[in-house]
């Protein structure tokens, strides 16, 4: 019951093909847990299971003690979402974007001003902060993406491949912003290519092919595959060959 | 329902911000109203008339002469016989011949009763339709003519002059008034259907979809903050339509404008309810557009708005029945033009709003925060 999500067996098949396997795992709350796999291995599938997005096949989940079959809505209420597609709204300003999602989650109208305020100020996007989402770099739109997600201090934040594209120092900062929000208790649920990033997560997952391969914390894992680098772990297990 | 105001001020900003859109929904209707109403206009000027008199008499040059004097035909002359009539009307230098048999004098004094023949080049239907309607009317004012004239020779019977190619037609109809109310209606699909399925797919496109998804918002909420918009302007749209209407073509609001705008608003939220509809069928905007039209293309020819429905098949007929367009257009004619009542108007209204009801039920049954 203290699990920000737990899954047992979760499933989606789109037909014939098994998307997601049976997984099976516990995240702690206030984690940050690294939901890592190759391209295709059902990392998006099973992130929309626990979102509320998609019903699965079959398994169970729950997110903060609620069922993901009945409970959708109560479930909402307590996520962040940052799909892998950008999801902010590229013809709005950064305030109005901010203004239109906290007040989609129902916060009262003085609320939204500070929260803009507070996310203008830490972002530092005073300059632009009435500039069209769609006139800012890239690495901006998703430090403001991952700061709307969390708009309404969710209890747990999914973030789907939130630095994709982005250059090694908006990362840095990208993790930066992540650490801050699981200090102040969040939950972090990310799932990313990028192998030097799966270092910086308490506990990871590595899927292949719709299954959960290995799941530990990065120390673990290497000494366990007895390699140094998570990138290591990864290239024995989804690619099937080791790099020593 | 606090969370409703959100969507709707997010989605005025989107569209004031796109001048394209803005500009489909507000000035293209105007130009489609003006185009539309001038081009389907059927009134046909310079008719060209000739005249095959084996009479000679009075009475037929007195008929003949009515022709010489009405602004829509022009008398190009005498033609001896059939046979060069039907040659002239072949060529398509005349469009009508009226052949006024040898006797109409004398049957007309002698029986009361004659007969003379119109001949009309048919190739083009409404054009010959119109021709004959023209002519038949100044035959009616001949008749009626010689009849008061004949009061005081022929004292009993009635005086009547048979045109044998029996064809009815309203000349006086003017066809802008009979138009505008139409393609008002018509008009709100566009934005009402059209314009607001492609706005719910494009963010499925895009992929904002995805993250309304994944917020507490609840469908109802969903669907009204996204649909009012699109109501709203529509109205505008409307509204811009009346006041072109009646400064460009004198269109008269004669029934209860309250009523035309009740029936404006309950179209509205049957157009948006089948972009909703639509837009829960499509993954693309590319397949919205394609129901879109396809739908539109149904109601505009099923509905009577540019050709008759008389003539189509029994099918045509039946699916015309659940056709709102046509019960639109049937409404705003008759409140705009002729002052019907509510009243009069019931099986419209109860058509529409059973209309509303079902699309809206299935719409939001169809809508999915999940997949
Ligand atoms: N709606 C769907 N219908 C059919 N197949 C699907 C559907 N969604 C995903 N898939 C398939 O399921 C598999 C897993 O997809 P998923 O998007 O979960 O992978 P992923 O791990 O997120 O990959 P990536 O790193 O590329 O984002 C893929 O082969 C994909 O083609
Ligand atoms: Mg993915």
């Amino acid at each position: 019951m203290d699990k920000a999500v737990s899954t047992d067996k979760l499933t989606k098949r789109f037909g014939d093909f098994v998307a997601t396997n049976e997984i099976t795992f516990d995240v702690a709350q206030g984690e940050i847990f690294g939901f890592l796999g190759a391209n295709g291995a059902g990392k998006t599938t099973a992130i929309r299971m626990l979102c509320g997005l998609l019903k699965p096949t079959s398994g169970s989940a729950t997110i903060a003690g609620f069922d993901v079959y009945r409970q959708t809505e109560q479930i909402k209420q307590v996520i962040g979402y940052m799909s892998q597609r950008f999801s902010l709204y590229e013809d709005l300003t950064v305030r109005e974007n901010i203004r239109f999602y906290g007040g989609i989650y129902g916060l009262p109208k003085t609320e939204l001003r500070r929260k803009a305020d507070e996310i203008i100020q830490t972002l530092e996007l005073g300059t632009v902060a009435d500039k069209l989402v769609a006139s800012l770099p890239l690495g901006w739109k998703q430090r403001l993406a991952f700061s709307v997600a969390l708009v309404h201090d969710p209890r747990i934040v999914f973030l789907d491949e939130p630095t994709g594209g982005v250059d090694p120092i908006t990362r840095r900062q990208f993790w930066d912003m992540i650490y801050e929000a699981a200090n102040r208790g969040t939950t972090i649920f990310v799932t990313t290519h990028y192998m030097d990033e799966a270092e910086y997560c308490n506990r990871v997952s590595i899927m292949v092919d719709g299954r959960i391969k290995a799941l530990d914390t990065p120390a673990a894992m290497k000494q366990a595959f007895g390699v140094d680098s998570m990138d290591g772990v990864f290239q024995i297990l989804a690619r099937g060959t080791s790099t020593k | 329902m606090y969370r409703i105001q959100f969507i709707i001020e997010k989605e005025f900003r989107q569209i004031f911000r796109n001048k394209v859109l803005l500009r489909m929904m507000l000035a293209a209707p105007m130009m489609q109203l003006i185009l539309l109403s001038l081009a389907a206009n059927f009134e046909v000027k310079d008719l060209n008339i000739a005249v095959v008199d084996q009479d000679h008499t009075t009475y037929a040059q007195r008929l003949t002469g009515k022709f010489r004097f009405i602004g829509n035909f022009r008398f190009v002359g005498y033609l001896p016989a059939y046979k060069q009539a039907y040659r002239e009307l072949q060529a398509g230098t005349v469009d009508l011949v009226m052949v006024v048999p040898g006797h109409f004098e004398r049957d007309l004094t002698r029986d009361n009763k004659a007969q003379v023949q119109l001949m009309v080049n048919a190739i083009d239907g409404s054009k010959a339709g119109i021709a004959l309607g023209y002519a038949q009317t100044i035959l009616r004012d001949f008749n009626e003519a010689i009849r008061t004239e004949a009061m005081g020779v022929i004292p009993a019977g009635r005086v009547q002059i048979d045109v044998e190619n029996q064809y009815w037609y309203n000349p006086q109809l003017d066809y802008k008034t009979f138009m505008v109310p139409g393609i008002l209606f018509e008009l709100l699909l566009i934005v009402g259907g059209m314009i607001s399925a492609l706005n719910i797919v494009r963010e499925k496109e895009i992929g904002t979809q995805e993250q309304l998804n994944v917020t507490p918002i609840r469908k109802h909420e969903f669907i009204l903050g996204k649909l009012t918009p699109f109501v709203v302007i529509g109205l505008v749209q409307f509204t811009m339509g009346l006041i072109l209407g009646k400064l460009a073509f004198n269109i008269p609001v004669v029934g209860s404008p309250l009523l035309i705008y009740g029936f404006a608003l309950l179209f509205l939220i049957l157009c948006v309810g089948i972009g909703l509809l639509i837009s829960t069928i499509s993954e693309t905007q590319q397949q919205a557009m394609f129901a879109v039209f396809f739908m539109m293309v149904l109601f505009i020819l099923l509905s009577g708005l540019f050709s008759s429905t008389e003539n189509m098949p029994q099918w045509a007929q039946y699916l015309n029945i659940i056709n709102p367009l046509r019960y639109i257009i049937e409404a705003g004619r008759n409140v705009m033009l002729k002052g019907s009542t509510l009243q009069d108007m019931q099986i419209q209204f109860l058509s529409l709003s059973g209309m509303v009801i079902g699309v809206l039920a299935l719409a939001s049954f169809r809508y999915r925060k999940t997949v």
